[in-house]
């Protein structure tokens, strides 16, 4: 009997793929890693890793407590590596730009009414639902992949994370 | 019987105990080991196996987005309300010979139809969706059915898996056991503390535990949603059944374990580059390719997809580039 061992990174430990390139540019496949783009990134930078039109896939390495965050739509992330507390807000007022897509920084911490908290870990996901304020906290240093749209926060360094 | 089903021309069963079904100029019939497809201008054979992996994933999949090719011969383009049945229309040869066929049929007939095949063709005990090595074979004379297995609802969130009155998660108790192969994946969910009145909002899964739950190969499912933004992750086990042409940008992430994916010209079948994704690995696969992926063990593999349907007329009409990001 075969005893089956899963693989998944982490920061301390991942190995990254290739590309074996026959008749095309590297480029076109944008190919990076989220462990080694999370290793290379300042806290809770929201670099992108995927970009499909307004659409956008975001690594987040988290560490320590982030500022507070909104949006106008939905979002959700998942837990790649660590631990992470999400902590939601629901403001008395609005406080995020109508119209305006992907997260948005929220000056201060947000006055309104606790909604509650999840504890995030490797392989969790969770719903970050439009027009809640929401902030992170992780004790040790961890990675996030944000389900979002491109906006003002969103980092594109693509030439530094993709092999080419 | 339903308004889809009344459209199928089927015909009686053969020596084999296999009906024969009739699509404008094509005819499918199978025999204990083989699915024989002729059109106008030729005549195919593919391996029983084969032919039911694929016309599985085109039925549950309602057709996908872009080609599905069954192999280098047969396939189907997406048009989103109709569809394209082709044999040899992305086969250079085929079409040098001028010995390629392509008719459009609306969704619901030629669905329909391969739905009727599909459950008559599939033998009690095999599972086309499943890996290889956890189901039967599929050879020999009709042998009962599986019609549970081959109508399977596939799993479509409306926010996020595990939101209140959303798609629920997975469990034992729900029929889904763990993997043999994800016997190790750790099985904890998250803490999630909801203040009351909230309870619709504040939501949290193990996508992880999920998937090791999956009972079914190369099957993306939709998990979570913003806007047109789709998470479909899937688990893979040995080789994807189809050869998926694109008609836009895919991305694929590896959540674990590996996948070798063969990616070639869309049109051509010309080979362009083998993608080698290890766990954490993020990849773009271009509007103009088709690709076909092997994993030698399960694996986990989130593919995400932007569901607008404005994006094939862009694509094709070079309004927007075949690939994704200019760096």
């Amino acid at each position: 009997m075969t005893g089956y061992k899963t693989v998944f990174g982490s920061l301390d430990s991942f190995e990254k793929g290739r590309i074996e390139i026959i008749d095309d540019d590297p480029k076109h496949y944008a190919f990076s890693n989220v462990f080694e783009v999370a290793s290379k990134s300042k806290a809770y930078e929201k670099v992108a890793v995927a970009l499909n039109q307004q659409y956008v896939l975001e690594v987040i390495r988290a560490e320590g407590e982030s500022g507070w965050y909104v949006c106008d739509h939905d979002e959700t992330v998942l837990c790649m590596d660590g631990e992470v507390r999400v902590e939601f807000v629901k403001p008395d007022e609005t406080i995020h730009k109508v119209g305006t897509d992907g997260s948005q920084s929220v000056a201060g911490v947000p006055s309104g009414n606790p909604m509650g908290n999840v504890l995030l870990r490797r392989g969790h996901q969770a719903l970050l639902p439009k027009h809640s304020a929401y902030r992170y906290s992780a004790t040790k240093t961890s990675v996030l992949l944000q389900q979002t749209i491109l906006g003002p926060l969103t980092k594109q360094r693509w030439a530094s994370i993709c092999l080419s | 019987m339903s308004t889809t089903e009344t459209t199928v021309k089927s015909g009686p069963a053969n020596e084999h105990g296999y009906k024969s079904f009739e699509l404008g100029g094509f005819q499918f019939r199978r025999d204990e080991f083989f699915v024989h497809v002729t059109w106008p201008t030729g005549t195919h054979l593919i391996s029983v196996d084969v032919f039911l992996r694929a016309l599985q994933r085109d039925c549950a999949w309602n057709f996908f987005y872009g080609t599905v090719n069954f192999d280098d011969v047969i396939g189907t383009i997406n048009h989103y309300g109709n569809v394209d049945l082709f044999a040899g229309r992305f086969n250079e040869a085929y079409r040098t010979a001028e010995l390629d066929h392509l008719e459009n049929f609306p969704s619901e007939e030629i669905g329909g139809t391969f739905r009727a095949m599909l459950d008559d063709w599939t033998n009690a005990g095999f599972d086309p969706f499943a890996s290889p090595a956890e189901t039967d074979a599929p050879w020999g004379v009709k042998n009962g059915d599986n019609t549970k297995a081959v109508t399977r609802q596939r799993v479509a969130a409306n926010r996020m898996v595990g939101v209140k009155g959303d798609e629920r998660i997975r469990s034992d108790e729900s029929g889904y056991p763990i993997n043999r192969m994800f016997a190790d994946v750790p099985q904890d969910e998250p803490e999630v503390h909801v203040e009351p009145g909230y309870e619709s909002e504040i939501a949290a899964f193990n996508l992880f535990a999920y998937l090791s739950r999956s009972d079914v190969t190369w099957n993306p499912s939709v998990v979570s949603v913003v806007k047109e933004s789709l998470y479909c992750p899937t688990t893979e086990e040995y080789i994807l059944p189809i050869v998926h042409g694109n008609d836009r940008v895919e991305w694929f992430i590896q959540l674990s374990d590996f996948i070798s994916w063969d990616v070639q010209d869309r049109d051509s079948g010309s080979p362009r580059a083998k993608v080698i994704m290890k766990a954490g690995d993020v990849a773009a696969m271009p509007a103009d390719i088709r690709h076909q992926g092997y994993s030698p063990k399960r694996s986990m593999l989130l593919v995400w997809e932007n569901n607008s349907a404005d994006l094939p007329a862009l694509i094709a009409s070079g309004k927007a580039p075949t690939y994704p990001v200019n760096f």
